[in-house]
């Protein structure tokens, strides 16, 4: 039997230069639809101006990350039973870190390119073993890898609170998995805004809806970084 | 483009302990911790400074810090050291590839370590 809920959405709202506000709609759900399916909802039937992001609803896009009640929450996936409860509130607002391009939506084209420059593969050989990088060459059937690139690895960082450069926990993740780590790529993650940057909150890994564990990956990381500088001085090959 | 939303004064909400989990305890304890032993360096200096004014006025300092708000205010140095310093050994290892995946066992495993000196630290200071 389905059950219902009287809920209060509080909605981040900003518009170009305009000052941002929160905009409230109570709304009566079922407590095991998702947080997305509301805002959908408000969007149809209250307010056709809420912009917002998604499209597969079903954890495989990335696009439909934001922050409910404070903690960074791929929507689409997040039922309203696991963030409030009858009569209570559900606050969206955008993912931090990123620039708000209006409401909930935010501009990850930057996210997007540093993913592609450290070489993360979006798809993976069926072989590929996500967690300890392994590769089976022999192995011709692919699947999507772990990262869906949803960024609230980055929203949830404090590091990439307090400035843009860092390239945050997903990128060195991605850098870490690809396992190519060429001149190029290392220039980008062995230096002051990449793997070094990081100050060991795991607060990615806490929300990494994917099991990436992108803290363990920057660490690991870190470890091939000095094992190759240890090799470089030695001259071993 | 919309503009980026990082700015130097965000560093304030690294202090924000809200919806965080445990390695974000961690990491702002350290912050503290690091930030009162190094204002905690300051002073300890200019207090060695009074050595230089006179066996008098040596004296008269450390009557002073005999006094319990001062023996309060070491206990507070020496629970930030114990902190700072067996969190910093779990940073260090798990920095490099090493229990990465046990940060939150090692956390509460150093963190009850150093809670058990603090409490022996208070006895030996306050009862001697
Ligand atoms: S590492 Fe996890 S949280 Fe970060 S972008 Fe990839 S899937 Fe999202
Ligand atoms: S809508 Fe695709 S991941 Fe949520």
């Amino acid at each position: 039997m389905t059950q219902t809920w009287t809920v209060t959405y509080e909605i981040f709202r900003k518009k170009g230069n305009q000052a941002s506000h929160y905009d409230r709609f109570e709304m009566k759900v079922d407590p095991d639809e998702y947080v997305l399916d509301g805002i959908e909802r408000i969007w149809a039937f209250n307010d056709r101006s809420l912009v917002f992001s998604h499209a597969c609803h079903h954890s495989t896009c990335g696009a439909c990350g934001m922050l409910v009640n404070g903690v960074e929450k791929l929507t689409c996936i997040t039922p309203i039973r696991s963030v409030t409860k009858d009569g209570g509130v559900i606050r969206v607002e955008p993912m931090r870190n990123f620039p708000v391009i209006s409401d909930l939506s935010v501009d990850m084209t930057v996210f997007y390119q540093r993913m592609e420059s450290v070489g993360h593969q979006p798809v993976v050989s069926n072989g590929f073993e996500d967690s300890k990088g392994k590769f089976d060459p022999e192995d011709d059937l692919l699947r999507l890898s772990d990262c869906i690139e949803c960024g609230l690895c980055i929203s949830a960082c404090p590091i990439a609170l307090t400035t843009p450069a860092y390239l945050g926990p997903a990128v060195l993740a991605g850098a870490q998995q690809s396992g190519d780590l060429n001149p190029c790529v290392l220039d980008l993650v062995d230096s002051e805004n990449g793997a070094w940057r990081c100050h060991s909150a795991y607060e990615c890994t806490e929300v990494c809806p994917s099991h990436v564990d992108p803290a363990w990956r920057i660490m690991d990381l870190r470890k091939k970084l000095v094992s190759r500088r240890i090799k470089k001085f030695f001259g071993i090959k | 483009m919309a503009e980026h939303p990082q700015k130097p004064a965000n560093l304030i909400k690294w202090f924000d302990p809200r919806n965080k989990s445990l390695g974000s305890w961690a990491f702002i304890l350290n912050r503290i911790t690091g930030l009162g032993l190094t204002v905690y360096l300051f002073l300890h200096l200019i207090m060695l400074g009074q050595l230089a004014r006179g066996p008098e006025a040596y004296d008269g300092f450390i009557a002073l810090v005999k006094n319990p708000i001062f023996l309060a205010g070491e206990l507070l140095v020496i629970a930030a050291a114990l902190i700072h310093g067996l969190n910093g050994i779990r940073i260090g290892i798990t920095s490099f590839g090493i229990a990465g995946g046990k940060q939150k066992q090692l956390f509460i495993g150093l963190m009850t370590v150093a809670v058990i000196a603090i409490v022996y630290f208070a006895i030996r200071m306050f009862t001697h």
